[in-house]
């Protein structure tokens, strides 16, 4: 994008009024990414969290914060898919509520299963929640809102039907199981590095691959994506289902991670999934963002919490903050694309 | 609805026919209903019927079901989904959606607390609530009508933010020694029928937003909004204006909503009425309010709101576990919006195939764009 403006060899006869640009393009590109200042807030947060008291980048320190990030970023990936297509999934904390409960109730009823087939097994229970949602949202043409808000009421009855007042605990499963949640490689729990991995790979096949772009240009003009050639219904369902399979992974995740599931498990983590990525940069109306902008919001929002408690502010305050951080995500949204906008307006007018 | 606009439309036209053109209204095909079967057959009525069906069955298969208890108990619990209910149909038919109403009530709640504990008047501490709700909602409205932000991105980050102040408002306090005939009023009854007093509040305020929906310019406005802003603007509706009153009037409800849910249940606590932003929102759009604006009607989701609340009143006297009961209101949403697309699906493809039977094929004329 940057190239284009800069390429036009005729000086302008109206100087633009943004700066000129020759020496200091590439910055201005970082400058301008829309993963920028979510990072830029992440890691000033750190830093002054940091500086006011270092325990809170010990070796401890950094692991947990790691820790209780990964689920969330795990879940803002999946979202982010979704939310890319223009559409929204609300029902992934009602999945992560079942495939944890699954997750328990396998290791519990049948001693001796391997962990990989505990993954498998909640990998594909979560494909199959979120291909009903998918199904649902192409084969219905019903706003993804509404359905899926339908789909977090049943998928969280089944589960609070499934389990009653059951609840497993982690003394049912393995210690093997339990160990991921606590190993480190170079300070890094290996459920976290998981999660990179999660980013990595997905990130690649948005940014590289033809199914991945489909999806910006579905969530920026459905109408023009299906008259351009791309099979809209397929991917919206494939998105779905992917966020279907993550959700399922951070169900698996939480019950390694935490003490015990049951019916309740992952309650009201909707809205904070769709806030985590629209912290992150996605746009919720679709066609722009990232799944690294998404992960980076996942982990600023999750930092806050463990940076007020370092910093004895108040724990009441932590969440006004992250209302207060959602909406200057927004405006800081807004006020990029009416720049953008002004920008593309401008240099148009100058190559003609 | 749509067999309406088509004949409005494909009039003059239907002699240069070139090909197949489906969006022709046939002659032997029923056009729009009119009169009173329009009335009798609609989304509306439909709800109410399945309404009262609902209820007849629960009186004969439920003991206990049919008796003052029950309407009382009943009324008592959806009071705060049907207040909220009310603006929220407003801002659906316009396009918008508010997720903050349920942070907005608790924000009322937990300052009605701070502020009865520290020895304020009791009349001052409902104005303020009441106030600090108009206030939130003004603030939504100004991000969403002046600002022109997405409403379901603010509304979420509002959510968190009005949330997150009643939380320092009160923190992990609970209040609850408010004044007993306060409360006692709250949960009282008209005489032996059962009946809360405060529906008559309730009953005021719901057909107030019925007659400014369905009577007034304003609300007539509010469906051209839905359907195309662009062309609101150009019939000269104040955007603008039309959306920040909603916000305000959801945040007023929205407060009236804590205020009843703190005196009702005698508690004032910074958690009250979590997550019943969507409850109110599923029984709207099972009232069938359409998601994307421009449709659905205050009757209809009066009777959505008393059908989930009914469903849920009988089955739980009916011995059904509380929990599983979601998957009813989860399921009827889905089936709400589904069906009707089903429907819709259906009735398009007949009309497809009766009107390739009836303009056999293309005839190619030379006259075309004459």
């Amino acid at each position: 994008m940057t190239d284009t403006v800069t390429s036009t060899p005729t000086p302008a006869p109206t100087p633009p009024p943004t700066k000129s640009r020759p020496g200091g393009s590439r910055l201005a590109g970082v400058l301008r990414l829309r993963e920028f200042p979510v990072a830029l807030a992440l890691i000033v947060l750190v830093l002054v969290t940091y500086a006011a008291n270092p325990l809170f980048l010990s070796p401890q320190g950094t692991k947990d914060l790691l820790l209780n990030a990964t689920i969330m970023i795990i879940l803002g990936v999946g979202q982010a898919l979704v939310i890319i297509t223009r559409n929204v999934d609300l029902s992934v904390g009602s999945i992560l509520g079942l495939v944890a409960f699954g997750t328990g109730s396998l290791f519990a009823n049948v001693p001796g299963i391997p962990i990989i087939a505990v993954f498998a097994i909640g990998l594909a229970f979560g494909a199959i929640l979120g291909a009903i949602n998918g199904l649902l949202v192409t084969l219905a043409r019903v706003p993804a809102l509404v359905i899926t808000l339908g789909t977090l009421y049943i998928y969280r009855g089944l589960n609070n039907a499934w389990a009653g007042g059951t609840q497993y605990f982690a003394d049912d499963r393995p210690d093997a199981f339990g160990a991921l949640s606590v190993d480190t490689i170079l300070g890094f729990p290996l459920i976290t590095l998981l999660a990179v991995l999660v980013v990595v790979v997905v990130a690649i096949v948005m940014a590289g691959t033809r199914s991945g772009r489909d999806l910006y240009a579905i969530g920026s003009d459905p109408d023009a994506a299906k008259l351009f050639g791309i099979p809209v219904g397929r991917r919206v369902f494939i998105a779905f289902a992917v966020n279907g399979v993550l959700a399922g992974l951070a169900g698996v995740l939480y019950a390694s991670r935490f003490n015990s599931v049951g019916a309740t498990t992952g309650t009201g983590l909707e809205l904070d999934v769709v806030a985590a990525a629209v912290v992150g940069g996605v746009a919720i109306f679709g066609g722009s963002g990232s799944v690294v902008g998404a992960a980076i919001g996942a982990l600023l929002l999750t930092t806050i919490t463990s940076a007020l408690t370092a910093l004895r502010v108040d724990k009441f305050w932590q969440q006004a903050i992250v209302g207060v951080l959602i909406l200057a995500a927004i405006i800081i949204d807004r006020v990029a694309s009416i720049r953008t906008a002004r920008r593309l307006r401008l240099s148009e007018a100058r190559d003609v | 609805m749509s067999d309406t606009k088509h004949t409005e439309m494909v009039e003059p036209t239907a002699t240069s026919a070139v090909s197949a053109d489906t969006t022709k209204t046939l002659r032997d095909e029923p056009r729009g209903r009119t009169g009173w079967a329009r009335i009798l057959l609609g989304r509306d009525a439909i709800m109410i019927y399945l309404l009262i069906a609902t209820i007849v069955i629960a009186m004969i298969s439920i003991p206990r079901f049919a008796s003052p208890v029950t309407v009382g108990f009943l009324l008592l619990d959806v009071i705060p989904v049907l207040l909220i209910a009310m603006p929220m149909t407003l801002i659906i038919i316009t396009g918008e959606i508010d997720l903050s109403v349920a942070s907005i009530a608790g924000l009322t709640s937990a300052l009605m607390g701070v502020l009865w504990q520290a020895g304020w008047d009791i009349g001052v501490v409902l104005a303020l609530g009441l106030v600090v709700g108009v206030l939130a909602g003004a603030f939504n409205g100004f991000l969403v009508a002046v600002v022109g932000l997405p409403s379901l991105a603010v509304t979420i980050g509002t959510l968190a933010l009005f949330r997150g102040l009643a939380l320092v408002v009160i923190g992990d306090n609970a209040v609850a020694n408010f004044p007993p005939e306060l409360t006692a009023f709250f949960t009282s009854k008209i005489g032996a029928t059962g009946i809360p007093t405060v529906m008559i509040g309730v009953l005021i305020i719901v057909v107030a937003f019925g007659v400014i929906l369905h009577f007034t310019p304003f609300g007539r406005g509010l469906y051209a909004l839905g359907f195309s802003t662009e062309a609101a603007r150009f019939v000269g509706i104040h955007v603008a204006r039309s959306k920040f009153w909603l916000y305000v009037a959801s945040g007023g409800v929205s407060a009236l909503a804590g205020i009843y849910w703190t005196l009702r249940y005698s508690s004032a606590r910074s958690d009250n009425a979590s997550g019943l932003e969507l409850a109110v929102i599923a029984a709207v759009l099972l009232g069938g309010v359409s998601i994307f604006g421009g449709k659905g009607s205050i009757p209809g989701v009066v009777a959505g709101v008393l059908l989930i609340g009914t469903i849920n009143y009988a089955l739980r006297l009916g011995r059904v576990s509380d929990v599983v009961l979601i998957i009813v209101t989860g399921t009827l949403l889905i089936a709400s919006v589904v069906a009707p697309s089903i429907l819709d699906a259906v009735k398009r493809r007949r009309h497809d195939r009766r009107v390739r039977r009836e303009l056999p094929q293309a005839q190619p004329s030379g006259s075309v764009s004459a």
